[in-house]
């Protein structure tokens, strides 16, 4: 199955939201996830599975002042 | 005069410090969080950035920061729209479980100079969805009051153009601003060096916020010492209500018993 991440094509098994951060060695208390553009909330990530053709954006805190 | 209540209240928060510094920059993360520590600063700005997904191999900045210690204030630096500045704040939101943002919507790369009409249109998505929004604005006291009067918790002037360390270039016009808006004035970017924090704070401002004056300093713990210092003498000074400046000289020696 065949989903954006990131902006980069990536090909995944059938997954929730929760796996694929796990299978990524993401911690996902320290992250933010947009699903197709809209914000997922934490809680849904173990209920949110993957389907064909999502647009992920996975994004954390970085250092940065004024400008990142 | 002591530094005892006097706190610094945004959004009905209470910080001891008056100085916020931002966490970018730095050579690695043990000198970050040795000048964060040494800048007595309590709230630290931080940016939101997409996960390298095929490198997990780096540290966090998660990792390096006590939660409890420090407040995040998570920007929206590198956004040119309002589209994207509310895009990130919500992001920072998920990820941070909090609603402080500070929100930057930049007009060219050259000047970094904020664009003033797209950050009113974000401004007042973020205030309308709950968020407490602390605006990086020109030293403008119209757009100020604007920013003050949809509901932003605190004004965020320049000094002068981001990373500039050209100082506070306009004291006239954040003297105005200050004599303008009711919510805390915080000058955030273009701050050079301890003096320039200091005169921020003399002139009443309530708060200073930087990251390369301090990062890009030759020795950035030590230069995160002198801006606590800085910002605290200025507002001290501030408090002490200075001298009035005039032409000539007045003496400081009774002129009463002179022997000739």
């Amino acid at each position: 199955m065949n989903i954006t991440t990131n902006g980069e094509a990536v090909s995944i098994d059938p997954l929730t939201v929760q796996q694929y951060l796990v299978s990524l060695g993401i911690d996902p208390r320290r992250v933010a996830v947009e699903l197709n553009m809209d914000i997922l909330p934490k809680a849904q990530y173990e209920t949110t599975l993957l389907k064909e053709g999502d647009a992920l954006e996975i994004v954390h805190f970085v250092g940065g002042g004024a400008r990142g | 005069m002591p530094l005892t209540n006097d706190k610094l209240v945004i959004a009905g928060r209470e910080f001891d410090s008056r100085l916020m510094v931002g966490t970018g920059k730095y050579a690695d993360f043990h000198q970050m969080v040795r000048a964060i520590e040494v800048s007595g600063a309590q709230i630290i700005t931080v940016a939101v950035r997409r996960v390298n997904i095929s490198d997990r191999s780096k540290e966090s900045l998660l990792d390096h920061i006590d939660l409890k210690k420090y407040t995040l204030l998570p920007n929206t630096a590198g956004c040119y729209t309002a589209d994207d500045a509310i895009r990130t704040c919500r992001l920072a939101r998920e990820a941070g479980l909090s609603d402080f943002v500070k929100l930057e919507v930049l007009g060219d790369e050259k000047t970094l100079f904020p664009n003033n009409e797209e950050l009113l249109k974000a401004a007042k998505v973020l205030i309308a969805e709950g968020f407490t929004v602390l605006p990086y604005t020109s030293d403008d006291p119209i757009i100020c009051k604007k920013l003050e009067d949809m509901g932003c918790a605190a004004v965020m002037p320049l000094g002068a153009p981001i990373g500039s360390g050209l100082g506070i270039r306009n004291p006239y016009n954040i003297q105005i601003i200050l004599e303008t808006v009711k919510v805390p004035v915080i000058v955030d970017a273009g701050v050079g060096t301890a003096s320039d924090a200091a005169i921020a704070m003399e002139l009443g401002c309530d708060g200073v916020l930087m990251n390369t004056a301090i990062a890009s300093a030759q020795d950035p713990v030590a230069m995160a010492e002198a801006m606590n210092l800085a910002v605290r003498a200025g507002r001290l000074a501030y408090r002490a209500g200075r001298i009035p400046r005039k032409l000539y000289a007045t003496a400081s020696s009774p002129l009463a018993g002179l022997i000739a």
